[in-house]
Order: C-alpha cells, then structure tokens, then sequence
C-alpha cells in the first residue's frame, strides 16, 4: 500500500493550533499516514488523542506563550506521564528543553529535557535547507530511513545534550556547530527539521512515529 | 557534510494560472501550478516559489487558492511572493500554506515593514526579492528596479540587500534584471557583492541558460539557484543541474 491510501481505523491524531504559523503542511503530512486528524487548541482532545503533534516556527518566547495560553505545557507534561506520544518539531521540539536566549532574551521552556536554546555558532544563518543528519543506532524514528537529508530552518538550536539510556539523540552540523537534530525518549520524539516539508523521507518518518500509536496502519 | 545547494523553480502565476509558457510533456494542465509544483517536486526541486503577478483583488484571491492547494500535495518548502506590503498580506499567505514570502517593491515603499513581519512570524519566514541591474549611478554599480526591470527605484542594490538583513529578512533572492531572460548565465560579480555583505543565505536568480551555468553561482556566493524557463521548456531538468553542482564538488539532494 502507498502512503495515501486511507486506513480504517487510524489512530486518531491532534495537532495543537496555538497560533504559531503554518500548520497546515503538518496537519496534510500526517493525513496522508491514513491517521484522522484535527487541529485544534481543545485541551480535553489534545490529551486524550492517541497522538499529539506540537509544531511551531517563530521565535521561542513567543511559542512559549502561545502554548501557555493553551495550556499546552500541562498537556504535554500529563500526557508524557501517562506514556501517551507526542511528536514535537522545530520551535515545538525548541521550548521542550529548560529555556531560550533568543535576540538577549530570556525565557523559560517546558523543561522536559535539560539545556539551552541558543544561537548557532554558524557564519551563514539561519541554517536553511536539506541537511544530513547522525541517527543513534536502534532509531526508531529513522527506523529505514538512510542518507536521506531533511529540511532545516532556524537559526537557534540545543549544542549539548546527553544521550542517556532512554535517549536517543540524533545530532545535526551546520557551518562547523554541531546540534541536536532529533530526541526520541519514551514516548517523546522531537525533530529540529521539518519533516513536514521534507518530501518522500520526511512521510516515512512521520509514519515511523504514527505506527507507535497503537492504531492498525498497516 | 553539509546543507545542500537548494534548486529552486520558479513559476510566475497570475490569476490561479502559471503564465510565461510551459513546454511539459505529460501533463494535463500546463498551466496549473498545482500540478507543475507536483511534478517538480518528483523531479527533486529542493524548494518552489510562486511569484504572482495578479494585478486585481480577485487575481489575489485566486492566488491563495493555489497556494491552498498546493500546500495539500506538495511536500516541499514553498514561497510565495508578488504584491506583498504588510503584515496581513503575509499572514494570509502563511495561513493558505506558504513556508516563506518574498517581499520586493512594499519594502522599498516601507521598508520598516520588514520589521514589522519579522518581529511577528521570525526571520525566517521573509525572503527579500531584489531585482538589480548594472548601473553607473549607484556606488557599488547596481541598482534596484521596479516594474520588472523597466524602472530605477533609485537604490544602490548591494546597501539595500544589506539594509534588508539589518532590518531582519532571512534570506536574499537576487534576480539581475540584465541576465534575466537572456540563458548567458548567472551576474557573478552581482551575487559576489550581496555576498560579501549579508551572512545569510542567497538565492542566485537571472540568466541561467545551461546546467554548466549553476555551479559558478555557487562559487561566487550563492546558497541556492532559482531559475524558471530552462525548467518550464524542458530545456533542463533538476536533475541535471544537480548533477553539475555534484560534479563541481557541492553537496545537493538526491532524490
């Protein structure tokens, strides 16, 4: 089967709407896996789907309060310790680490993993494109994913992270800085990439972490 | 590694309808640009841009829809760009799909308005589009234009790509007037100049006639190239521009 045919039953698929912006390529990229999806800020559905999709572009304070004003950290927090999966990209992925320094600003994050958000020490940004990217053996997010590249843009990222145990680290390098470009933990995964605009790997991926949601895709 | 030169087509679509003729085999609709965005995106296209060139309200409307529709099959960064002035006509575009929009002439009108969409949807969503032309009038020799290369805006081009960065546009896509149109490749010593004063990415427009034109671009400073009709009339494919760039020792995506 292709990646377009519908599925009965999908897992059923929220992707949260807290203002940030385009989040309809995200709300389409997971369609296409067969999951139903809805897009929306209710709290009650965002907890209770069997997947949420936390996207964001902009600037990381502005994100954070966005998704305070939706409750979205208390949601991601009760979801997380109930081992529900949630699936995080770019500014999504950003506010999950303690905090941020964008443009000298300050500001606090949901905390879930340690460490800053900080300006890349790149000579060309914002890192803008099709990267190349290290998965950590045994991935289950690059799971028959190879040499692919995925499309980045941000020019803020996290440069230090610790691979525990339970976590799997996939690290990206633009202009000599290396960053993390992927966290799997448990139920949490995070890309810094788009894998919503990433063509044919970015759809494999995001069936990669569909297929975990318990909902019979294939 | 690194990040990839992104090859990027251009369609100029006015009133929902991609104009400047398209020479496709094996397409239904030469003129739909949903579905050349489709089939550029299975050729490789790293990136689309959609200009549009509608004059009316209803044209605009008609754009949007385009966008909507190409934001449901096409899975590939797409911007968009052609009358914007301000914030709501960004967030507009955003909303119907677009990754990125390119500003041009509301800027030189406003240029505070850079900042204004910046400071609201961040850096990385707003691509300066400067159209230039060689020019003895200007300090640096190029100057800006307006009305597709027929008007001088009065601007040195290399000061107002820099102003851009200042005030905060993420990107640059630098379209020489003079190369445009006329397959004789890239102005080298244009993207050269814009080079040597803004660190972020630059996207190589004008002139692009044969693949072997792509890879001086590059060296001369470019992040990305952006061409329209050697792609519309089948004259080169994606792939074989990438496959100059590889030969020329850039890192593309292979698709």
């Amino acid at each position: 089967m292709t990646l377009s045919d519908p599925v009965t039953p999908g897992p059923d698929i929220v992707v949260l709407d807290y203002g940030s912006g385009n989040i309809r390529s995200a709300e389409r990229a997971v369609a296409r896996t067969g999951a139903r999806v809805t897009v929306t800020d209710d709290r009650r559905a965002a907890v209770a789907a069997d997947g949420l999709v936390v996207p964001g572009v902009g600037a990381f304070a502005a994100c954070m309060e966005g998704l305070r004003a939706v409750d979205g950290p208390a949601v991601i927090a009760e979801r997380l310790a109930a081992d529900r999966p949630v699936l995080a990209i770019c500014v999504g992925h950003q506010v999950l680490f303690a905090n941020g320094i964008e443009h000298g600003v300050e500001a606090a994050g949901c905390g879930v993993w340690p460490g800053t958000v900080e300006r890349l020490h790149a000579e060309r940004l914002p890192h803008m494109g099709w990267n190349t990217l290290t998965p950590p053996p045994g991935s289950r997010l690059f799971a028959g994913i190879e040499n692919e590249r995925f499309y980045f843009v941000h020019s803020y990222g996290v440069r230090a992270l610790t691979g525990t145990g339970d976590r799997a680290v996939t690290w990206a390098e633009h202009g000599g800085d290396r960053f993390v470009a992927a966290v799997e933990e448990g139920p949490l995964w995070s890309t810094q990439f788009h894998p919503e605009k990433s063509g044919a790997a970015g759809a494999l991926l995001i069936a990669n972490w569909v297929l975990t949601l318990g909902g019979d895709t294939r | 590694m690194s990040v990839a030169v992104r090859v990027i087509p251009c369609l100029d679509v006015h009133g929902g309808r991609v104009v400047k003729g398209v020479n496709f085999v094996d397409l239904r609709d030469a003129g739909d640009p949903v579905e050349l965005g489709a089939v550029y995106d299975a050729e490789g296209a790293d990136e689309l841009t959609f200009l549009d060139i509608s004059a009316s309200v209803e044209g605009r409307e008609t754009t949007l829809e385009v966008v909507r529709r190409t934001a449901e099959t096409v899975f590939i960064p797409l911007t968009v760009g052609g009358g914007v002035g301000s914030v709501s006509d960004v967030d507009q575009l955003l909303r119907a799909g677009a990754d990125k929009v390119a500003i041009n002439t509301g800027a030189i009108h406003r240029p505070q308005v850079i900042a204004e969409i910046t400071r609201r949807f961040g850096n990385q969503v707003l691509v300066l589009s400067v159209d230039a032309r060689r020019s003895p009038d200007q300090p640096s020799g190029f100057e800006v234009t307006t009305h597709g290369g027929r008007k001088s805006a009065g601007v040195d081009a290399i000061a107002w790509a820099r102003r851009g960065v200042d005030l905060g546009v993420g990107e640059i896509l630098l379209n020489s007037m003079d190369a445009d149109g006329t397959t004789a490749g890239f102005d080298l010593e244009m993207i050269a100049a814009v080079r040597a004063v803004v660190d972020v990415p630059l996207i190589a427009s004008g002139g692009a006639g044969r693949a072997e034109d792509f890879p001086p671009a590059v060296a001369a400073g470019a992040d990305a190239v952006l061409a329209a009709s050697v792609f519309h009339f089948g004259t080169l494919r994606v792939a074989d521009v990438k496959r100059a760039l590889a030969a020329a020792g850039h890192p593309v995506r292979l698709t």
